[in-house]
C-alpha cells in the first residue's frame, strides 16, 4: 500500500503548534514519550515501547569459524526489520531506503563504537568464535524509529547470556545451560541514540519526534552517546543547515537524555534480575499490561446524586400535598358498578371547541382526563347486548372536559370547575 | 456400543457446529460454525439423529436472517470470518429472523458502499480525482460529483473530502460522491481548512456515531466545535484554539480505553479549568 499521503489541514496545524510550542500528546520540547522495557522469558528477548512505537530486540548466538583477517575476535551482526504489521506502508520490499538508512545507522552506532568486547568472544583462536546476531523488529511505528530499535538493541544485549565455554589445553568443552550457568556478554558502555527533528529551517527543535511530526519535518539529527557522554556517532539528515551553536546545544541535551535513559535500562534489567533470582514470573505475558476496549458497550455514566436530597426537600416543601382520592364503588343497579371516573366523553369536546373556535378564541389546549377505560365493567354490559333486550346501564363520566387557556379565564372555565365533583377539581389545582 | 462410537467420531470431526442462540455475547474464533434457531431442531442433541418422516409436507418455516460483517453463509450454517462477540438483533417490524454480527475491533478499512468517509485528494487524472480512503486502493471521485460544481471551486490535492462510497466491492476500484441521490450535498464535500484530522479504531467510530451518545454530548458542553466522522477511522475537529483542538483530539483518542467513570472525571476537570 503507499503511504497515507498528508493533507494541507495536517501538516498546517502542525506547523503552527509547533511556532505555538504545542506537541500533539502534550509534551514539552524537550520531552521524550514514556519508555516500557518489558523482557521475555528467554535471556536476550525484549520489547522496548517509546510511546506507541514498539520494537523487539532478540539476541542469539553461533560457534563458528572467525573471519580470515580478524581471528581473535567474534563476529557481530545486526539486523533491523520493519515488519508489515508496523505502519500500512511497510511491504516487503517496499520500504528500502529508510531501511537502509536505519540498519547503517544501527550499524555505525553500535559496532563502530566498540561497545562489545570482541576478544572476549573468541573460544579458540583461528578456529571458533561466537557470532552475536541481534534481529530487532519494528512491531509498531508511531515516530523516532532509530531511538526505539538503538535502547532494544542494547537493552537485549545486556540481558543476554551465552553458554559457559571451558578450554583445557586441547579440549574445549561446551556446557549446556543445566550444567553451568550461562554467562552475560562483557559489555564496555552503553549507546544511545537520540533524535532531533528541524522546523521551519531550523527555527524551532524537537526530541523524539512523533510519526506526525516526522512527516513535517525539515531535518533530523541523530546524535548517539553513552552516558560518559563520548559521542560515539553523529548524523544530520534532510538537507537543513545547522549552526554551530545548535549542535552543541543539541548534545548537551543528548547528554542528558541519555543519562535518564541509562538509568532507566539498569533499573529494569536490575528488577529482572531479582524476579528471576527470586523465582516469580517473569516473561511478556507478565509485563505486557493488558488494555480494555470499551468501544463496544454503551456504558451509561452515573448521574451525580449528591445533592439529591437537598433538592427533594425543597420540591416536597414547597408543593401542595397530594389530593385524597377514595375511590368507592358506586353500584348502579345489581351487578353494575363502577370505580373510579371513567373515560371523558371525547364527541363532547369537539362540540364545545368549534364552537370557541368559532367564537374567536385564543390558543387553547384541551386536556381530557382519565385516559383508562373501565373496560372491565362495562364488557358485561355489552355481553348481554346479543341476548333478549336487558336493562342497559350507561356508565357516564363526566361530561366537561377541562380546558386549560393561555388567555385569560373565561366564564366558561370557571363554570366547568363547579359542575364537576370535589374530587376532580382538586386534582385539576394540583396539575396546574 | 453404538453411542460412544458415534461420540468418538464427532470428536474426531473436531469441533461441532454451536447454535447461534447459546454463543451470543462471547468471544467467537474464525473458523467456526454457527447453527440457526431453525436448524436447532432438525439436528437434535446428539447429532445426526434419525428421525421419522412426516407425511404432511410441514412447511419448513424459513426465516430470513440477515448475515453483518464478521459472518458468511456456508451451506446451511453462518461461518465465522473475524474473532470477536457475536450479536444479535430482533427485528423490528417482526419478519425476519434479525441480524447476526460480530464486533469486532480492527483498524485497517476496507471499503463499504453507503459509508462516509473522510479521504485525502492524492492525485487529479483525467476528470476524476484519486483520494485516498485508507482502503487498498485510492477511492475514484467526478469532478462534477459536487453540488455547484465549477471549475473555479474545485478541491486542491491535499484537501480533505466527506464523501459517500456508490462502488465498493472487492473487485472494483472504489468509487465515491459528495451528493446524495438527490443532487445536493448535505453535508459532503470540501471541509475546511484548518482543524486536525487524526485516526482512530473503527469500534471507536461507530460507538460515538450511535445515537445518544454520551462522549459527543459531553463533549459539545466542553467547547464550541466543529466534528466530522469518517467511518474509515478518521475524525476531523476544529475549535477555536490550537490547545482546545489538541485537548479534544487527545479525549476522543483515550476514550477507547476509558470507562465512564474516568471520562467524567476528566470531564468534570476540565470544565473546571
Amino acid at each position: 500500500m503507499k503511504e497515507t499521503p498528508l493533507s494541507n489541514c495536517e501538516r498546517r496545524f502542525l506547523l503552527r503548534a509547533i511556532e505555538e510550542k504545542k506537541r500533539l500528546d502534550g509534551r514539552q520540547t524537550y520531552d521524550y514519550r514514556n519508555i516500557r522495557i518489558s523482557f521475555g522469558t528467554d535471556y536476550g528477548c525484549c520489547i522496548v515501547e517509546l510511546g506507541k512505537t514498539r520494537v523487539l530486540g532478540q539476541v542469539s548466538c553461533e560457534l563458528v569459524s572467525p573471519k580470515l583477517n580478524r581471528a581473535t575476535e567474534g563476529i557481530l551482526f545486526f539486523n533491523l526489520e520493519l515488519s508489515q504489521m508496523a505502519a500500512p506502508a511497510f511491504e516487503p520490499g517496499r520500504q528500502s531506503d529508510l531501511l537502509v538508512k536505519l540498519n547503517r545507522l544501527m550499524e555505525r552506532c553500535l559496532r563502530n563504537s566498540k561497545c562489545i568486547d570482541t576478544e572476549s568472544l573468541c573460544v579458540v583462536a583461528g578456529e571458533k568464535v561466537w557470532q552475536i546476531r541481534v534481529d530487532l523488529h519494528l512491531l509498531n511505528h508511531d515516530g523516532n524509529i532509530i531511538d526505539a530499535a538503538s535502547i532494544a538493541a542494547i537493552v537485549a544485549l545486556c540481558h543476554f547470556r551465552r553458554p559457559d565455554v571451558s578450554v583445557q589445553g586441547d579440549e574445549v568443552t561446551l556446557y549446556t545451560p543445566e550444567e553451568r550457568d550461562p554467562v552475560p556478554l562483557s559489555i564496555h558502555h552503553m549507546p544511545i541514540c537520540v533524535s532531533f527533528a528541524f522546523f521551519q529551517q531550523g527555527t524551532y527543535l524537537l526530541v523524539d519526534p512523533n510519526e506526525r511530526e516526522e512527516r513535517v519535518m525539515d531535518g533530523l539529527l541523530v546524535i548517539a552517546m553513552n552516558k560518559h557522554r563520548e559521542i560515539c556517532t553523529i548524523q544530520s539528515s534532510g538537507g537543513i543547515m545547522l549552526l554551530k551553536d545548535q549542535v552543541l546545544r543539541c548534545s548537551k541535551i543528548a547528554g542528558v537524555k541519555v543519562a535518564e535513559i541509562t538509568e532507566l535500562i539498569l533499573k529494569a534489567l536490575e528488577n529482572d534480575q531479582k524476579v528471576r533470582k527470586e523465582g516469580g514470573k517473569f516473561g511478556f505475558a507478565e509485563s505486557i499490561a493488558n488494555q480494555r476496549i470499551t468501544a463496544f458497550k454503551m456504558e451509561k455514566a452515573p448521574i451525580d446524586t449528591s445533592d439529591v436530597e437537598e433538592k427533594a426537600e425543597e420540591i416536597i416543601a414547597e408543593a401542595e400535598p397530594p389530593s385524597e382520592v377514595v375511590s368507592t364503588p358506586v353500584l348502579w343497579t345489581p351487578g353494575t358498578a363502577q370505580i373510579g371516573e371513567g373515560v371523558e366523553n371525547s364527541w363532547g369536546d369537539l362540540e364545545d371547541s368549534e364552537k370557541e373556535d368559532d367564537e374567536g378564541g385564543g390558543d387553547q389546549a384541551i386536556i381530557l382526563d382519565g385516559i383508562k377505560m373501565d373496560t372491565g365493567v362495562e364488557v358485561s354490559d355489552i355481553g348481554s347486548q346479543d341476548s333478549e333486550e336487558e336493562e342497559m346501564i350507561i356508565l357516564e363520566p363526566d361530561k366537561n372536559p377541562k380546558k386549560i387557556r393561555t388567555q385569560t379565564t373565561s366564564a366558561k372555565q370557571e363554570k366547568a370547575p363547579s359542575k364537576k365533583p370535589v374530587k376532580r377539581r382538586k386534582k385539576k389545582r394540583a396539575a396546574n | 456400543m453404538a453411542e460412544p462410537a458415534s461420540v468418538a467420531a464427532e470428536s474426531l470431526a473436531g469441533s461441532r457446529a454451536r447454535a447461534a442462540r447459546t454463543v451470543l455475547g462471547q468471544v467467537v474464533l474464525p473458523g467456526e460454525e454457527l447453527l440457526l434457531p431453525e436448524q436447532e431442531d432438525a439436528e437434535g442433541p446428539g447429532g445426526a439423529v434419525e428421525r421419522p418422516l412426516s407425511l404432511n409436507a410441514r412447511a419448513c418455516s424459513r426465516v430470513r436472517v440477515v448475515c453483518g460483517p464478521g459472518l458468511r453463509r456456508c451451506g446451511d450454517r453462518l461461518l465465522v470470518t473475524k474473532c470477536g462477540r457475536l450479536r444479535h438483533k430482533e427485528p423490528g417490524s417482526g419478519s425476519g429472523g434479525g441480524v447476526y454480527w460480530v464486533d469486532s475491533q480492527q483498524k485497517r478499512y476496507v471499503p463499504v458502499k453507503g459509508d462516509h468517509v473522510i479521504g485525502i485528494v492524492t492525485a487529479k487524472s483525467g476528470d476524476i480525482f484519486k483520494v485516498d480512503v485508507g482502503g487498498s486502493e485510492p477511492a475514484s471521485l467526478s469532478y462534477l460529483s459536487f453540488e455547484g460544481a465549477t471549475k473555479r471551486n474545485r478541491p486542491n490535492v491535499g484537501d480533505l473530502i466527506y464523501g459517500q462510497f456508490v462502488v465498493a466491492n472487492k473487485d472494483m476500484e472504489p468509487e465515491m460522491v459528495c451528493i446524495d441521490s438527490c443532487g445536493r450535498a448535505n453535508g459532503m464535500g470540501v471541509i475546511g481548512q484548518d482543524g486536525l484530522l487524526f485516526k482512530v479504531t473503527l469500534g471507536l467510530i461507530r460507538k460515538l456515531l450511535a445515537p445518544d451518545c454520551e462522549i459527543i454530548q459531553e463533549v459539545g458542553k466542553l467547547y464550541p466545535l466543529e466534528i466530522v466522522f469518517g467511518m474509515n477511522g478518521r475524525i476531523w475537529v476544529k475549535a477555536k484554539t490550537i490547545q482546545q483542538t489538541l485537548i479534544l483530539a487527545n479525549i476522543l483518542e483515550a476514550c477507547e480505553h476509558m470507562t465512564s467513570d474516568q471520562r467524567k472525571q476528566i470531564f468534570s476537570r476540565l470544565a473546571e479549568s
